[in-house]
Parts: structure tokens; C-alpha cells; sequence
């Protein structure tokens, strides 16, 4: 047999003295339970083992077959969002307690964790206006169909409607999950100025639903409104649910829950969570205090040790797959945790200032990228409505075309909005953040340009 | 007295919280006339009620002091049964910050994201030799998100051969992630008993298989820690009548490199890479749930998989069977990286050792603990044991105790009173990663537990003792529930 | 209270599922056994159906929750829902408390009163009480 491993923290003697105070004579004796048709008698066709020097330098050549233009450089939204995490960020959720510790099943050995969601569950309630947040789901998307279940689950009316300009990734995964659950997902569509039509709604309202479903700022950057779809989704009996993408955004646009919003979710990423392709990501979910029974996912409660010292413990747990199984409010276990934390340190760190702060520059600086753009003449702005850092450029050529120009020159101009919505083949989504500096904002605008 | 800074519990970010408080400033703002720009007040929000104002200073320390109230991996052993609590390499931790995948952004052209779509490619490649299985999806978030994704492939498999089947049998002893995804794939689920062994009754299943049963369940090896030697008649049983068999592949650490699902009839399964391959659990994720097919439910996979033109390799969204997207983008990366970075440092031999030293491990704790805490089933252990509480009965002492007093020994607990076919079950999970002396250290510590549940009870039933924290008070916390501060939380 | 110490009010009749009803006139009152609710431990919330609901007996009208566990509540009668204990809803600790009294959960206007004579008696859920703890 081969000889130790650096993580096997055995030697060839410590096993034998094993196998002999176990009884065994050969580790082999061990699997005669796997019958001897199943057992595999050839090594597994897979590559290594690599020393620890080696795979470093295996996984740098692949990391740098990326070729990534400079992050200045990059004007990519449409779901993800490039913000600068300070650096205390990383230092801390690298502390082997956060990251390598278990769920918190056992509090008495895990109130850093509890006591942090705790207190993540207070930030994304402020947030967002709504005072119940659970301790996390997966992303974005998966999480707002989690929220249409519940919403159904409080209102069965087994349908939903949703603006079509929620972010089509979003739309699409809602569809996956309630294709086998009797609830029929309808949607209504924009305004010319970008923003979903109020009136619109309405009239989808007219038959019964249990959610009319939002996203603010939506898919193509524009503000919604949401105070409007508040009052049509109350007059049908139905909840106002705003989707979020960019959190970022809660720094600056008033909270949804105050606006008439009975369920806020969407995609916590931007709060300081890595881009890292696409995952892991953090999905965030808040809502009324009448869902508090029907929220899936983990919830962190406070309470009191035998002493009288305050602590926190996961709680309402009979809402889960562990202890009511097929009719628990959700099938998730394992969620974000360390994602969660990753972003309840990022506004921690930022805070009530340095949030509102960063908001502002970023609502700034992609408004000048738009005028900026919009003066050179080549492109034009299809859409009126007010924006937060995302935009739709309309432009004089194919917009994948465009993309591919900029590319060679080290520009990721913005998302080809045909990827999504393919009649809109000339319309590129551009995002801008406090990470695009003014004269990378110029060099697209000039780019962008000199197109025709 | 407890010592401030080093022991004492810690405020909450917004008690510490102080008005003016900094820790952030954004860039230089190099936009002229940046106020030109404000939107219409109607839109903005003139505050974020209740948000703690701190200094850098202020956070680093809370975080720092709240950390060190947890238990980790990389401070002793987490016995947890079907957790797979292994050691979480710190080279892992290392490449996944590699700029070139860290600051990847998911809309990136795939002519800049080859690297990615590399790593998700191996991945794949190498979970198919390792569980014998045709292709596999990245695409779920964590093994649950995997099982739903199976059951609804499995919905799809049906209805594109004509067959409408209503019912997912699922074993007494599965985990509750197993019902619960069942059921939001649109399921009824019904339940299948074990035997004396605590494996699939095949008689019972036998009987019970008909035009209605689109899929079962069948955790493997099971929650005891049994592998269902019976595995192929299963899958016999069920392909005779169209049904599909589906395995939960949390428990894949007890025969990696020694047995391949694919061989054993499976039709579809998951598994976790913040289980088998090494992953860290992030105090509740995030993970990943991976599931593997044979050819023939590869056209329902989600949407996109990662295909090889060559040298180049690409997303393929153009999958018309497929059931669709679970969740956006294609997967948690970062945790692909880890893992694959696993598997590269062990090679086929490592990864072999790894289950016979899980195994090994799971078998010594057996052999040292079976003559004092009961045993209910007595089948061959692979890679966990579970014990039950019977053996205490006459103290009073419960399984709930022994757990919460083994804190004070320094160990998380194993997992309690999971699965439910075992009355009061402490289910015993090693993992490869344990030298001999924490195993015996833990043997030693439970061995304890008994004796003292024996000579002092109360102690043992009021444990733990010396935890920063003690029992706290569920029922309360459950009958009011307080999820938030307010500025009304008193400390 | 501990479950050998059983208390069985004689003029209740009992279900296998640990329910007790209590017949005047049309309407009966229902609620958990002193068993069931030592069996549950500390019970943290009661989910009952509205008034109005329509009660089908042996099906189930609602669920009972402990930190730990959640079990349904099995309907012992059939018939409407007549008033549902809001009390319960701050106080669950009620049906640990008082199961017989205070911690009645729902009274129904039953669709047929002779129902309650297939119930087991005081005596019979006793006899079945200790057949199970042992």
C-alpha cells in the first residue's frame, strides 16, 4: 500500500496496531461488507497526488488561463457586483473558528457563529425594512422561488405574478421549482421608460394571486415603483414581493419593507461576498412578522442559559426538513453561513455612513458614465427611468460585437442584453461601480464612441 | 468572574455601536460635480434606522473575541454522523483566492473564463471515474438543492417516457433533507422499512414496487453507517418496473476508490463536497451538491453544462429536455476549486487511503466503546457507528446529556438522536483526519460519561459545566421568539 | 407531572392518538391527554384550524409543537369548528399545565354526537396507557 499522507495523520504501524485491537488482519477485512462484484480493483482514473508546491502551481497556470481585463476595466452586472471588500473582511471569516466550525446545532460551543447571525438577521431587517431575515439560502434566485412557495403557502391562490423585468436567470429557476406545484407563474410586462407597469400589474391582479413579484432596480437597471405596486398588490389581496440583486442599493433607495413590501429577498453578494464565477453566493430572505412560521431556512433566536447569561440558539426549528421532513417549509440544510457572515462583517465595517456613502458614489459615477456615453452621439439611452448603477446603451452595432471589440482592447464593456432577451440584439447593460475610475469611465464612453 | 477580552460574552455590534463612528471610507471621488447626479428625494432613504455606527477597531475585535466562543475543526474532533467533518486543507483556502478565480465575474465572455470553465470540466471528469457515473451537473448549492435537482431529472425521465408516477419511496432511517426535497419536487412520499440489519427490507420492497413508484431513495451506505449489501437486487427490483433508484451520496467517504455507485445500479445520486471533499462547513455552508447520471437521464441535466470544442470549452445552454435552472450562474465555484485541489493532492492511492482510514477510525471507536454503550444494530461498520442511550437508561442519563457533557471533555458531540429508527442514537462519524490518540482521547472522554453517569447523574444531566455558555433555554426562546435586536433588547 | 402518574377524568372519552373530547348538548371540546403532553416535554406552539373549518374525525386539524417535535392533532368527531382557544397562541404552556382545562384546544358543533360513544373510556385509554408505556 502507498505510504502516508500529509492529511492522513496516520502511520503504517499506528494502522496495524489498529487492525490488531480492532481484531482485523487486513484493512481489506474491513469493506467485506461491499460485496465482492461491486469492489473496484483498479486504482480511480483521476490525476495526483500532487505535492502541496506543485498544486499551487498547477492551480496559478489555471487560474491565469483567465484572462480578466483590469477590475477598473469591467463594467459587468446583470445579477453579480464587484465592490470593494476591505481587507479586515477576508481576515476574519479566514479565522479558522468561523469557517471551519459546524452548523450551530450545539450552542453551548458555537455562539460566535449564532450570535453573528444574530446580528446579520438585524442588519438585512434594517436593510430592507421588514424585521423577520433568516440566516441565509443559497443565491438570488433560488431564493426567490423559496419566497413564492411561502407566499402560496400563506395565500394558496397557486399563482404567482411576476414583472418581466425580473432578472430572466431568476424567472427561470421560480419556473424549475414550482413546475410540479400547482402554481401558475404569470407575468406582465414594462413601461417604454424601463420601469414595470403599474397598470399592467393591475390588470394581471384582477385574478387571484398571492405575490405580485418586483425586482428594484430591475433587470435592466431602472427603479420601479414601488410604492405604486404596493397599493395595486394590496387592492388584489395580494403581497408586494421586491427582489434585490444589488444590496448595495439599499444604501441609498428607501427600504422596500417601508414602502409597502411585505417580502424583501434577493442576492446579498454585493455586500462583500467574492465574485468567484458565479458562487458561492448569498441569498437573503425578509419578511413580515406573520411569515415568521413559514420562513424556510435557519432562524437564530435569542434566549437564556441556566445562569441567566444571554445567548443565542437556533430556533422554531420544527419548521425544518430534519424535524418535519416532507412537510417542512423548505428541504434546505447546509445554506451560506460563512457568506452571511462575510456580509455581516462588510456592513458592519461599512456602516451606517460608509453604506449610504458608497451608494451615493456608485449611483454618481454610473451617472456619468450614462451622460458620458450618451454624449459621444454613437449610442443612444432607450430607457428614462431613474437608475441605480446599471443602465441599458443602445448601440449602432450588434452589442456581442461591441463586447468582442472592447475585449481586445481590455474592456468588459457590460452584458450583451441579447444573452437574455435575444430581439434586443443592439442593447448592452452597463454597470458601473466605486471600482471604475473616472478615466476608465472615460475610455468606455470614447470606446463606445467611435462604434459604427 | 469572567475575564473581558479574553473569556467574557460579547455585546452585539449595536450595542457597541456609537454615533460619528467611521470604519469605512469609499474611494476618492474623482466625478465632477458628483451632486448633479442625486436622484429624486422621493426615491431615497435618509437613514438606515438602527445600523451600527463602528471603527475598523470596533469590528475586527468583535469578530475576533465572537470567534473564539466557537468550536472548530482545526481544535479537535467533530464526531457528527453523516457530516463527514474531516480536515479542511489550508492550500484549499489559498488557491480559491487566486485573483484569476476569486475576482472571476460570472458575465465575464467565456473566451476570458477558460481557466473556470477548466476547473468545472476536471470536476466533472473526475467525479464521473471516481462515482462511475455518465455526466455530472455542479450546478446545486448544497446536497439537499442536489436531491431536488435528481427528483425533479427522475419527474422529467418519466414524463418523457409517457409514464406518470406519483410516488418517491424513502427508507425510515433517511435523513429529512430526503422527504422534504421529495415533496417540493411535487411528490408523495411514502415510507420503506428497514430490516433487522437496518438495510432495505427487499422483500418489502418488492412487494411494494409497482407503475406508481417513480423513484426510491436509498442512502448508501445508510444512516448506520451499513452498506446496503442488497444494492443491485434493489436496483433489480426497481428497473424491472421503470422505477429509477436514487442514492444519497452524503456517506461516499466510507468507499471512495473501493466501490462506485454506477456500478451498483444507481441511476442518479448526489453528493457533497463539503463532506467527502474536504470543503469547509462555514458554521452552515456554503457547500455543494453535485449530482451524478447515467446516460440515460443526461438530457434532462440543468442548464448550462460545461462542454469541450477542442481545446475551448463552453457553456451549453441549448439543452431542450433539461428541467431547467435551480439556482443562477452555474454553481458554487469557489467550492469546485477546493475540491478539485482535494482530489489533486490525494491522486487514486490517496483517495483509496482515505476511505479505508475513515473506516479504520470509525471501527476502532466501535470496538472500544461497543461493550459499554449499546449497540442496536450489529452489521459491519464502515465508515460511522450509532449508539443508543439504552444502556443508561437506569441513571436517567439521556443521550442529550452524554452529548452536552462531552463538551466538557473539549469535543463537539456526534450527532443525537438521528436516525430516528434508533431510539436516543448517537451517531459516531470519525473521518480519516483522526491520529489515534483524539480517538482515544474521545473514547476515553465517553467512557467517562458513562461512569459518571452512573456515580453523579445530575451532573451529567446539567452539563455542560465549563462551556463559554451553558444550556440555554429553547422552550422559551421557541414559545417568544426575539430573531433580531431592537433597541429595546436588554444585554 | 410524570406519564406514570396518569390522571383520566372520568367523564371524557379518549382517542389512540392521545386526544380527549368532551360532549354537552352538540358541542364537543377538545384537547391532548396529561400523556401526550408529558410524552411532547414543553410545548412551544399550538397550530389550530379557524372557526368554521370543517373537522372530518380521525383526520388531522392542526399540530402541536415542542422544541424538538411536531405532531399532529387527530380529529376525534367530525363536524365544524366552533371557537379555537386563542389563549394558546401566547400561552401553549397551557396544555402542559392544564390539558384538561385551560388548555382545551378547539370546541366543534359535531355533525353527529353519537360519535363519541365509539371512543375508549377513562378506563379503556387507561388500560391502553399502561399497555404502551411498557
Amino acid at each position: 500500500m502507498s505510504s502516508a499522507h500529509r492529511y492522513l495523520p496516520q502511520s503504517e504501524d499506528e494502522r496495524a496496531a489498529m487492525l490488531a485491537a480492532i481484531g482485523a488482519a487486513r484493512i481489506e477485512d474491513l469493506f467485506a461488507s461491499i460485496p465482492e462484484r461491486l469492489r473496484l480493483r483498479r486504482p480511480l482514473d483521476v490525476p495526483g497526488p500532487l505535492a502541496e508546491m506543485d498544486l499551487v502551481a498547477w492551480m496559478a497556470d489555471c487560474a491565469s488561463a483567465n484572462r480578466l481585463p483590469d477590475p477598473g476595466a469591467q463594467f459587468l452586472g446583470a445579477g453579480a457586483y464587484r465592490h470593494f471588500a476591505p481587507a479586515l473582511v477576508d481576515h476574519l471569516i479566514s479565522r479558522t473558528e468561523f469557517y471551519s466550525s459546524y452548523t450551530p446545532y450545539q450552542p453551548e460551543i458555537s455562539q460566535g457563529t449564532l450570535q453573528a447571525v444574530f446580528e446579520y438577521q438585524t442588519l438585512i431587517g434594517q436593510l430592507t425594512g421588514l424585521p423577520v431575515a433568516n440566516a441565509s439560502m443559497y443565491e438570488g434566485a433560488s431564493t426567490l422561488a423559496e419566497a413564492v412557495l411561502m407566499a402560496e403557502r400563506v395565500a394558496p391562490r397557486g399563482r404567482v405574478v411576476v414583472s418581466d423585468a425580473v432578472h430572466p436567470e431568476y424567472l427561470q429557476v421560480v419556473r424549475t421549482y414550482v413546475a410540479n406545484m400547482g402554481i401558475a407563474v404569470d407575468t406582465f410586462g414594462a413601461r417604454p421608460d424601463g420601469s414595470a407597469d403599474p397598470l399592467a400589474a393591475r390588470r394581471a391582479l384582477e385574478t387571484r394571486a398571492s405575490a405580485l413579484v418586483i425586482q428594484h432596480p430591475n433587470f435592466l437597471g431602472c427603479l420601479e415603483d414601488v410604492e405604486g405596486m404596493a397599493a395595486a398588490a394590496r387592492q388584489a389581496g395580494a403581497v408586494l414581493m421586491v427582489v434585490v440583486t444589488e444590496p448595495v442599493s439599499l444604501g441609498l433607495l428607501k427600504a422596500p419593507g417601508s414602502q409597502g413590501a411585505g417580502i424583501v429577498l434577493g442576492e446579498g453578494q454585493g455586500l462583500g461576498v467574492p465574485l468567484s464565477y458565479g458562487g458561492p453566493f448569498l441569498g437573503f430572505l425578509a419578511a413580515g412578522d406573520g411569515y415568521m412560521r413559514q420562513m424556510p431556512g435557519r432562524l437564530v433566536g435569542e434566549a437564556r442559559d441556566v445562569d441567566g447569561r444571554r445567548g443565542y440558539v437556533l430556533t422554531l426549528a420544527t419548521r425544518e426538513q430534519h424535524i418535519r421532513r416532507a412537510k417542512a417549509t423548505s428541504n434546505i440544510c447546509t445554506n451560506e453561513g460563512l457568506c452571511a457572515l462575510t456580509a455581516a462583517i462588510f456592513m458592519a465595517a461599512l456602516g451606517k455612513r460608509g453604506l449610504m456613502d458608497l451608494a451615493r458614489q456608485n449611483h454618481a459615477r454610473a451617472a456619468y458614465a450614462r451622460e458620458r456615453i450618451a454624449a459621444a452621439k454613437a449610442c443612444t439611452l432607450p430607457h428614462a427611468a431613474p437608475f441605480f448603477n446599471e443602465f441599458v446603451v443602445r448601440l449602432p452595432i450588434p452589442a456581442e460585437q461591441a463586447v468582442e471589440a472592447l475585449a481586445a482592447k481590455g474592456i468588459a464593456a457590460g452584458v450583451p442584453l441579447a444573452r437574455y432577451l435575444p430581439e434586443r440584439d443592439r442593447d448592452l447593460l452597463v454597470t458601473v461601480t466605486e471600482m471604475n475610475p473616472r478615466p476608465a469611465i472615460d475610455r468606455l464612453a470614447a470606446e463606445l464612441g467611435r462604434l459604427a | 468572574m469572567e475575564t473581558r477580552n479574553l473569556r467574557a460574552p460579547e455585546r452585539l455590534l449595536f450595542e457597541i455601536s456609537r454615533p460619528g463612528r467611521r470604519g469605512f471610507e469609499p474611494p476618492a471621488m474623482d466625478i465632477p460635480e458628483p451632486g448633479r447626479y442625486d436622484l429624486d428625494p422621493r426615491h431615497v432613504r435618509d437613514d438606515i434606522e438602527g445600523f451600527p455606527e463602528l471603527s475598523e477597531v470596533d469590528v475586527v475585535r468583535h469578530y475576533t473575541r465572537l470567534s473564539r466562543l466557537n468550536y472548530a475543526i482545526d481544535l479537535g474532533l467533530y464526531p457528527l454522523g453523516s457530516c463527514t467533518m474531516k480536515y479542511n486543507p489550508k492550500v484549499n483556502e489559498k488557491v480559491a483566492r487566486l485573483a484569476g478565480f476569486a475576482d472571476a465575474h460570472p458575465q465575464l465572455p467565456e473566451a476570458m473564463a477558460q481557466g473556470c470553465l477548466r476547473i468545472m470540466h476536471l470536476l466533472e471528469k473526475a467525479l464521473c471515474a471516481i462515482c462511475g457515473m455518465d455526466r455530472f451537473t455542479l450546478q446545486p448549492a448544497a446536497g439537499a438543492q442536489g436531491e431536488q435537482t435528481a427528483i425533479l431529472m427522475a419527474r422529467a425521465y418519466h414524463r418523457d417516457h409517457g409514464r406518470a408516477r406519483d410516488v418517491v419511496l424513502i427508507p425510515d432511517s433517511a435523513h429529512g433533507t430526503n422527504p422534504a426535497s421529495a415533496h417540493v419536487a411535487g411528490y408523495k412520499v411514502e415510507q420503506i422499512a428497514s430490516n433487522d440489519r437496518g438495510c432495505v427490507d427487499l422483500g418489502a420492497l418488492r412487494r411494494r414496487v409497482s407503475g406508481d413508484v417513480a423513484v426510491l431513495m436509498l442512502t448508501n451506505p445508510n444512516t448506520l453507517g451499513v452498506f446496503e449489501g442488497e444494492i443491485e437486487e434493489v436496483a433489480r427490483a426497481l428497473h424491472d418496473k421503470g422505477a429509477l433508484l436514487y442514492m444519497d451520496g452524503a456517506n461516499l467517504n466510507a468507499f471512495v476508490g473501493q466501490a462506485r455507485p454506477g456500478d451498483m445500479g444507481v441511476d442518479v445520486h448526489h453528493l457533497n463536497l463539503h463532506k467527502t471533499f474536504s470543503t469547509p462547513h462555514g458554521g452552515g455552508g456554503p457547500g455543494a451538491g453535485p449530482v451524478g447520471v447515467r446516460k440515460a437521464l443526461e438530457p434532462y441535466l440543468p442548464a448550462p453544462m460545461v462542454e469541450a470544442d477542442g481545446d475551448r470549452l463552453r457553456l451549453d445552454h441549448d439543452r431542450p429536455k433539461s428541467i431547467g435552472r435551480m439556482r443562477s450562474f452555474s454553481g458554487n465555484f469557489g467550492m469546485f476549486v477546493r475540491a478539485y485541489a482535494f482530489m489533486l493532492a490525494h491522486g487514486p492511492d490517496g483517495l483509496k487511503r482515505m476511505s479505508e482510514t475513515a473506516v479504520l477510525n470509525a471501527n476502532y471507536i466501535r470496538r472500544r466503546l461497543e461493550g459499554t454503550y449499546h449497540l442496536p444494530y450489529t452489521s459491519p461498520t464502515l465508515h460511522e457507528v450509532v449508539f443508543s442511550d439504552k444502556a443508561l437508561e437506569p441513571t436517567g442519563v439521556r443521550t442529550l446529556d452524554v452529548a452536552k457533557r462531552l463538551m466538557d471533555y473539549g469535543f463537539h458531540p456526534p450527532t443525537i438522536y438521528f436516525p430516528l429508527i434508533v431510539k436516543g442514537a448517537l451517531m459516531i462519524e470519525p473521518t480519516e483526519s483522526e491520529s489515534r490518540e483524539e480517538l482515544d482521547a474521545f473514547c476515553d472522554a465517553m467512557l467517562a460519561i458513562d461512569a459518571e453517569a452512573r456515580r453523579d447523574p445530575e451532573m451529567v444531566r446539567t452539563a455542560p459545566h465549563t462551556t463559554p455558555i451553558r444550556r440555554l433555554d429553547e422552550t422559551a426562546a421557541a414559545r417568544n421568539p426575539v430573531l433580531r435586536w431592537t433597541p429595546e433588547t436588554q444585554g | 407531572m410524570s406519564k406514570g402518574d396518569g390522571i383520566y377524568p372520568e367523564d371524557l372519552r379518549y382517542t389512540k392518538e392521545h386526544e380527549w373530547l368532551e360532549v354537552r348538548d352538540n358541542v364537543a371540546t377538545v384537547g391532548i391527554t396529561q400523556y401526550a403532553q408529558a410524552e411532547l416535554g414543553d410545548i412551544v406552539y399550538v397550530e389550530l384550524p379557524q372557526a368554521g373549518a370543517a373537522i372530518v374525525a380521525g383526520e388531522p386539524f392542526g399540530t402541536v409543537e415542542s422544541v424538538k417535535a411536531v405532531s399532529e392533532l387527530f380529529a376525534p368527531a367530525s363536524g365544524t369548528v366552533a371557537e379555537v382557544n386563542a389563549a394558546l397562541a401566547q400561552g401553549p404552556e397551557r396544555v402542559n399545565k392544564d390539558p384538561y382545562g385551560e388548555g382545551w384546544m378547539i370546541r366543534i358543533t359535531m355533525a353527529d354526537a353519537s360519535e363519541a360513544d365509539t371512543l375508549m373510556t377513562a378506563a379503556q385509554y387507561r388500560r391502553y396507557v399502561e399497555d404502551e408505556a411498557n
